[in-house]
């Protein structure tokens, strides 16, 4: 049988391969080649070494915007999760209309993030603005803490949906058991729910963690980057380096960027995993 | 699986207290579903409101009296800004994109479970990575490629988005193919199949509740999707969903508000009709997708 499937590979595997070739394989191999050339057309490049990285490390505007990402990610996964999972306990408590509160705040997972971006643009400015404070373009606490709040308007339901179907599947008889041996309400939550649901907590945290690493949509939408590039987060900045800084230097830096900024996010999901893999109990 | 856990926990706690907290509970979770639609809310009234009556101070004001235009911004904001073509490439771009993904992943996941070569596991390997890989790192190589291939048109943007989605889809077929027993298979084989006819007769309709689960994720990132077409695309001549209401922005002085909130609404009045109508699907689908990534 195996050797019959294989025969027919061009039907099953090659469409995938092809363009898993074009879309992914290529653009990637070009992608870390360009990172060492200095280059305005990809068809006239200039190999530079390691100059693109050195510059990398030495644009004031490339460290402030990971200082930005990682304390945005560190805050959105830590609320968001924490707030995800009160949510799912409250929703599994049997009270009425869950079903309807599962719904509302699920929603706004599935509005695009340019559009969420605009959305929370226009109800942050007006609170903004009605409290006689500065607009979330002008200063970039605000956009940093606007952010935070779409980020989780957005993510919280989503987590909350995984937290629920875990914490469903928690088995009742261990439950019982708890109970039976006198385990307060809080014992119960932290010595069983918790320890069960692990498997979800690494879920989340590395979907929140890496979704909030690579924030795009919401960051272009919401504050632009503005003021002054303050609110830009890394793939924000990567953008505009390849896109919009005039220079010839500019478009090798920015894919040098690019492939920092992959190293790093392939660097945070080994680490998460590594991590709460180790806290999962065996079912 | 509802009923299990309700049952449990009224059989441990104090009915009473449990009674107080329950309603306590009912009045928080309503309050903050109310909040939890503000926004939405918010975009929906301004955008029946005239356009000198919008402004960062007045936000929060009802559209009543003369400020009340009706759907006047919608039909500005839908012929200015040509969004019905926007709305046709965005169906056409994600329609196409989801229905070959689909198509080539499942057939590619089925022969990377059941032959057992280097070709597979490194295809596996590969997509595995790719879900990691942030799009920046192939953003600027990816655009030039599909320019030189001819990829930049609404019409085969879909072989880009299946060459970057197919991560995802292969890993989700092969997940649940592993779990399939091989024996109905080898009979279709015995009964004189070719393995294209196994493939559509036996296995296509088995793989069901994953193409349901994948085609909800790949939707929802297609649909929603903005720096991939933005960059793919020919800005001048197609523009999807998220394009034109970045577009609004980007493209004028003065921005227009209140045909930006018309499309806007515009943009998610569907997708709250489409969650209604297919919402068991769609959170069962994220749910069995996170469990599997």
């Amino acid at each position: 049988m195996e050797k019959a499937i294989k025969k027919y590979w061009p039907v099953f595997l090659l469409p995938t391969l092809a363009a898993f070739f074009i879309g992914f394989i290529f653009p990637f191999l070009w992608g870390i080649y360009l990172s060492f050339h200095k280059f305005t057309t990809v068809s006239k490049t200039a190999f530079v070494g390691l100059s693109n990285y050195a510059k990398v490390f030495a644009d004031p505007t490339f460290v402030d915007a990971f200082w930005f990402t990682a304390a945005f990610t560190v805050v959105s996964t830590i609320l968001i999760n924490v707030i995800a999972f009160v949510l799912a306990l409250a929703l599994t408590r049997g009270v009425k209309g869950t079903n309807i509160y599962r719904t509302v705040f699920f929603l706004p997972n599935l509005i695009g993030g340019i559009v969420l971006g605009y959305i929370w643009q226009i109800l942050l400015n007006g609170i903004l603005t009605n409290l006689g404070l500065p607009l979330l373009a002008l200063d970039a606490r605000y956009g940093f803490w606007g952010l935070i709040i779409l980020m989780c308007w957005q993510q919280i339901g989503y987590m909350m949906v995984i937290y629920i179907s875990g914490l469903q599947n928690v088995p009742g008889d261990l439950l019982e058991a708890a109970s039976i041996d006198g385990a307060t309400s809080m014992q119960t939550l932290f010595k069983v729910k918790i320890p069960m649901v692990m498997p979800s907590v690494t879920i989340c945290t590395f979907l929140t963690l890496t979704n909030s690493f690579k924030l795009f949509d919401q960051n272009l939408s919401l504050t632009g980057g503005e003021p002054a590039k303050a609110s830009q987060m890394l793939a924000l900045n990567i953008y505009d380096t390849v896109f919009d800084r005039a220079g010839a230097v500019w478009k090798g830096v920015g894919q040098a960027k690019a492939v920092v900024f992959f190293l790093l996010v392939v660097a945070i999901a080994l680490i998460q995993l590594f991590f709460t893999r180790r806290k999962e109990v065996q079912q | 699986m509802m009923k299990t856990a309700k049952k449990t926990y009224h059989d441990g706690a104090v009915s009473g207290t449990k009674r107080v907290v329950d309603v306590l509970l009912s009045v928080l979770l309503a309050l903050l579903s109310v909040a939890w639609m503000y926004p939405v809310l918010l975009i929906l009234l301004n955008s029946l409101k005239l356009e000198t009556a919008i402004s960062t101070t007045s936000v929060f004001e009802l559209p009543l009296g003369d400020k009340f235009v009706g759907l006047d911004n919608y039909i500005h904001g839908v012929t200015k800004m040509n969004f019905l073509s926007s709305f046709a490439y965005s169906a056409v771009i994600t329609i196409t994109s989801v229905l070959l993904i689909l198509l080539c992943c499942s057939m590619c996941g089925w022969y990377i479970t059941r032959v057992n070569s280097a070709i597979s596991k490194a295809m596996y390997l590969l997509c595995v990575f790719s879900m990691v890989v942030p799009f920046q790192m192939v953003m600027f190589t990816l655009s030039k490629t599909a320019d030189t291939l001819r990829l930049n048109t609404p019409f085969n943007i879909c072989i880009v988005y299946l060459g970057f989605g197919a991560g995802l889809a292969v890993f989700m077929f092969t997940g649940f193919m592993k779990s399939v027993p091989v024996a109905i298979e080898e009979a279709a084989m015995i009964d004189g199949c070719n393995p294209v006819q196994i493939f559509f007769k036996v296995v296509f309709p088995i793989l069901k509740p994953t193409m349901i689960t994948t085609a909800i994720l790949e939707t929802m990132w297609v649909w929603n999707d903005y720096l991939l077409p933005t960059l793919v695309l020919d800005i001048k001549h197609y523009r999807t969903i998220p394009m034109a209401i970045q577009y609004f922005r980007g493209s004028y002085g003065r921005v227009e508000m209140g045909p930006m909130m018309a499309c806007i609404m515009i943009t998610v009045i569907p997708i709250i009709i489409m969650y209604l109508a297919c919402q068991k699907y769609i959170i069962d689908g994220v749910i069995a997708g996170a469990v599997k990534g």
